[in-house]
């Protein structure tokens, strides 16, 4: 595992839930949008200070809407300054991510309970 | 994004709207090369085994051994579990509800898959599943049934609705014949299905 790159995001981003080991998450999602952005780093899509900036904008954002930002949120704002970053770096756009959104969307409203929910062709309408 | 509503009573799968959006980007960045899924999987795992079920397993294996800790589990299970410090955290309000020779618990979320997710790992796909979520209220003996767990006839079950504030716990019954066993010991017997009430723990020398 790559706990170095997760130390060195951890040191970057201060506002990053931890414990004594390392991150902590709420769900599994948070921690797949923590993986992604780490791996996404580590490929040089952006820079920790890049992503500290995009991540502080979401979160002043969020606020202003009225989020009232106690902590349970954060992984949300992160997953917003993800998708934000991915368009802006033209790595995907927001039209290709509400596209593969709603085919994820397809494929689970046709899966049966308790089967793996797997993305087909058959599910991008 | 755009909010999108769920039917909730439907027998399919569900994804959350953050779901759907984390799902979304993982798949995109696989495509083009930017993620390889083991090397995510090996991040993700690393912070799954850390708060797997065997957390769970060691705060029953502990109440089973220890009277002051059990009475102050039942108690306040959140502070309880605080004190071990080996649970980074738990949620604010974690229930745990013992089973007795007169009782059998089992935790269900009717609303969503509410878990504590702290103590028990990922929560099983069937958990999230609307079959299990609609018939466990109504009709828990079945649900048992399907698990292969039958009580006996006079035993009451309680059924306990999970909410974003309120998860519980099942604290199940020390198997007998582990007198003397070691904490250590008696975790591996604690199953993630015993903690849930759809299970119970596996009972010594029974293969694992």
């Amino acid at each position: 595992m790559s706990g170095s790159a997760a130390a060195a995001a951890t040191a970057a981003i201060p506002s990053i839930p931890r414990d004594d080991d390392g991150p902590v998450f709420r769900a599994p999602w948070e921690a797949h949008a923590f993986a992604m952005a780490l791996t996404l780093h580590e490929r040089g899509v952006f820079t920790w200070p890049e992503w500290a900036a995009a991540l502080a904008s979401e979160i002043k954002r969020a606020q202003a809407a009225g989020d009232p930002d106690t902590g349970e949120t954060y992984y949300l704002h992160w997953l917003a300054t993800l998708e934000g970053l991915v368009a802006r770096k033209g790595v995907a756009s927001m039209d290709t991510l509400h596209r593969y959104r709603d085919a994820w969307d397809h494929a689970a409203d046709r899966t049966p309970h308790g089967k793996p929910i797997e993305l087909r062709d058959e599910d991008f309408g | 994004m755009s909010e999108h509503h769920h039917d909730h009573d439907h027998d399919h799968s569900e994804l959350s709207e953050t779901e759907l959006r984390v799902r979304a980007l993982e798949t995109i960045l696989t495509e083009k090369g930017y993620v390889e899924p083991a090397a995510l999987d090996a991040i993700i795992q690393a912070y799954e085994t850390k708060i797997g079920p065997h957390n769970g397993a060691r705060v029953v294996a502990k109440a089973w051994t220890d009277p002051d800790f059990k009475k102050a589990l039942l108690e306040d299970g959140s502070k309880a579990i605080g004190t071990l410090g080996h649970v980074s955290r738990v949620g604010d309000h974690l229930v745990v509800v013992e089973n007795t020779p007169e009782r059998h618990n089992m935790v269900v979320c009717t609303l969503c898959s509410c878990y504590p997710w702290e103590m028990l790992g990922l929560p099983p796909v069937w958990y999230k599943a609307a079959p299990y979520r609609s018939r466990a209220v109504k009709d828990p003996r079945g649900v048992l049934a399907d698990f292969d767990v039958s009580l006996p006839k006079g035993m009451e079950i309680r059924v306990w609705d999970s909410t974003a504030e309120t998860r519980f716990l099942v604290l199940p019954m020390r198997p007998a014949g582990t007198e003397g066993w070691s904490e250590e010991q008696l975790a591996e017997l604690v199953t993630r299905d015993s903690m849930i009430g759809t299970g119970f723990p596996r009972t010594p020398g029974a293969p694992s």
